[in-house]
């Protein structure tokens, strides 16, 4: 029998009843679609968190200070809360080989007024480099320069949430030149705004358009009252690779400076972003696996459903296979038949499945922010596993017809 | 005249859970190529199981059975199939067509396993189906449009495809009304007198069996009679309307 002549006989037996063809692929087509649609879900959403990690800064290891602890006591005032980062300590690592920028930054939250309107918000002292290390982009005027610093210039650079909460109202959405050149007040103090930051959305760990930035001097002046503490320092490693022996230098340094000798004991913790990233990643990657075991589920399902149709077919087609038997058809003939049969079925259901997930996985993308990605590698994995359900569970079916005895199959009413 | 069946002593006893039935004991016939022989018996006689052995379809428990020379006795299903594919054309009480495929399908069905190219099985097919007699205006029917005697001669047709040495008949005109029957039957007989081929039919009807040359009777898995028919029926030619 040659493969043209099988393909012709298997496609006009599957043909013959097409309800029942049709229902038995359904169910490989909802097994295939639901693994293609939730694995690019998945994969969609990993990359979106990914995306939303890298936009806080690209290589970025912030180094925090670490709880105050009262002395000789246990209690916890919570991370971030002790005094024991300085300028001095800033420049220190500014030195080390492999950091390519470093921002030191004091923030505190504060009420903010311009004219009738006034927000509660986040106020950042920082430097240049800031824009650079947590990639911030100016959208109109400019931010905050080196000399803003070193003049402890009364300015201040306004995120564009800020700029609708003071300069916008419930009718009209406030646009940047609006704002620019105008007196804010911050804690009694007043500010003259000269730029306003583009929107970069909410982030899992803060709003970066919730924010005003002011001079570093500035802030730990007016603001913090004379303190010269620092409440963050972000630091951007050269590249990807350097950024765990960056991050152990800073330890190392902090610790010397510090004067600590247990590293059980430091007064600062550092984050280091790839750990973020892993961490995320991790998470949706689990959440894919589990996505795509249940929709797994459902391709075994389909699968049984292709053995149960074979099943009932062989039985019915049983004097079919008898006169096949008595006018020459092998064993082999037999079982290639309808093995075939089953494997068109998971075939066809599987080419239906990946077109309707990659349609699903589209619908999804257009209508949330999940960047949903339909990857070669899951629909070779659908294919063959298709293939590879047709095979298994159309195998013992087949067996079972090639098995049967052409005289008893002839008989059979 | 060469010999094509030669049956030499052949028993076949069937064991059900201990009990031993014996339903041949000791078949002995031969046929040469070209005659028209009917196996004539009632149920029960064993002819059935005979048709089994003569077809290849089941091998006898002991004794020999040779097809144009060869022993078939003591070979494998898929050996067994190759003997059936390449000598040996069946047709059934039941036609036993594929429903929802053309005549012409139907017909060339076997020359599928003989791996013969599409162009040459439909040209093999024609020629069987003109040798049958049937007519060239329901080659695409589908063959369950088509009337039992008609099914029957596309079965006859898809026997032929194979240039097969004997034509095995199981009661062919069992599901049919005696004037189809005898269409069929006429076709059987212009076969074997026009055509040359070696017809074994097999019947519980002695009308049906005096078409034959020859008439072999089995009673109890016994041959009590095999000879020539005296009284030779001619089956009355085609019938115009199917």
């Amino acid at each position: 029998m040659t493969t043209e002549d099988l393909f012709e006989e298997t496609f006009l037996a599957v043909t013959v009843n097409k309800v029942r063809t049709g229902l038995t692929m359904l169910g490989i087509v909802i097994g295939i679609a639901s693994v293609i649609a939730l694995t690019a879900i998945g994969q969609g959403a990993q990359g979106t968190i990914q995306s939303s990690i890298q936009s806080l800064g690209s290589n970025l290891l912030v180094v925090i200070p670490g709880a105050s602890r009262s002395f000789g006591s246990t209690v916890s005032s919570g991370l971030g809360s002790a005094e024991t980062l300085t300028p001095n300590d800033s420049n220190a690592i500014a030195q080390l080989p492999g950091v390519a920028a470093i921002s030191p930054e004091v923030s505190g939250r504060y009420q903010v007024i311009y004219r009738g309107s006034n927000t509660f918000t986040t106020v950042m002292g920082v430097d240049s480099a800031y824009p650079q290390v947590r990639n911030v982009q100016v959208d109109q005027g400019r931010f905050v320069t080196d000399s803003d610093v070193n003049s402890s210039a009364m300015v201040a650079v306004i995120g564009p949430t800020v700029l609708q909460n003071l300069f916008g109202n419930s009718v009209a959405t406030a646009t940047p030149d609006m704002a620019i050149g105008q007196i804010i007040r911050i804690k009694n103090v007043d500010f003259t705004v000269v730029g306003v930051t583009q929107s970069k959305g909410g982030n899992a760990f803060n709003n970066q358009d919730d924010m005003i930035f002011v001079p570093l001097s500035v802030a730990q002046h007016f603001l913090l009252g004379s303190s010269s503490y620092l409440t963050e320092v972000d630091v951007e490693a050269q590249s990807q690779q350097a950024m765990t022996q960056v991050q152990n230098e800073i330890t190392t340094l902090l610790l010397q400076r510090h004067g600590i000798s247990d590293p059980q004991q430091a007064d600062f913790n550092i984050i280091n972003q790839a750990d973020i990233v892993a961490a995320a990643s991790s998470v949706t990657g689990t959440f894919t696996t589990l996505l795509a075991a249940i929709a797994g589920i459902s391709l075994l399902v389909g699968g049984i459903g292709i053995m149960n149709m074979m099943l009932t077919t062989v039985t019915e087609r049983t004097r079919e296979i008898g006169l096949r038997k008595a006018i020459g058809a092998k064993k082999k003939d037999i079982t290639m038949q309808f093995l075939a049969e089953a494997v068109m079925l998971t075939f066809g259901g599987g080419a239906i499945g990946i077109v309707l997930g990659w349609i699903a996985a589209s619908v999804v993308s257009s209508i949330t922010s999940i960047n949903t990605v339909v990857s070669i590698g899951s629909i070779v994995l659908a294919f063959c596993v298709s293939a590879g359900i047709g095979i298994i569970f159309g195998y013992y079916p087949a067996v079972r017809a090639a098995r049967l005895n052409p005289i008893e199959a002839l008989r059979y009413e | 005249m060469k010999q094509v069946i030669d049956c030499r002593e052949i028993r076949k006893t069937y064991d059900n859970g201990g009990l031993k039935t014996e339903v041949l004991k000791g078949i002995t016939f031969s046929v040469t190529e070209g005659e028209f022989v009917a196996i004539m018996g009632p149920s029960g006689s064993g002819k059935s199981t005979l048709m089994h052995i003569i077809g290849a379809l089941d091998t006898p428990t002991s004794g020999e059975y040779f097809l144009d020379g060869k022993d078939l006795s003591k070979l494998s299903d898929d050996e067994l199939a190759d003997i059936r594919r390449e000598k040996i054309g069946f047709v059934f009480q039941a036609f036993n067509l594929l429903p929802r495929a053309s005549v012409l399908r139907n017909v060339a069905l076997p020359l599928i396993y003989e791996g013969v190219a599409k162009e040459k099985r439909e040209e093999i097919a024609k020629a069987a189906l003109r040798e049958s007699a049937f007519p060239e205006g329901f080659w695409l029917y589908h063959s369950n449009q088509l009337s039992g005697g008609m099914m029957q001669r596309v079965a006859i047709a898809r026997a032929l495809v194979n240039s097969p040495s004997i034509v095995l008949a199981d009661e062919p005109t069992g599901n049919l009304d005696s004037k189809t029957g005898e269409m069929v039957l006429r076709t059987f007989q212009s076969l074997n007198e026009n055509g040359g081929k070696t017809i074994v039919l097999i019947t519980h009807e002695p009308y049906v069996a005096e078409h034959a040359d020859r008439i072999i009777h089995i009673l109890d898995g016994q041959i009590i009679s095999d000879s020539k028919n005296r009284n030779k029926r001619v089956a009355k030619s085609e019938a115009k309307s199917v």
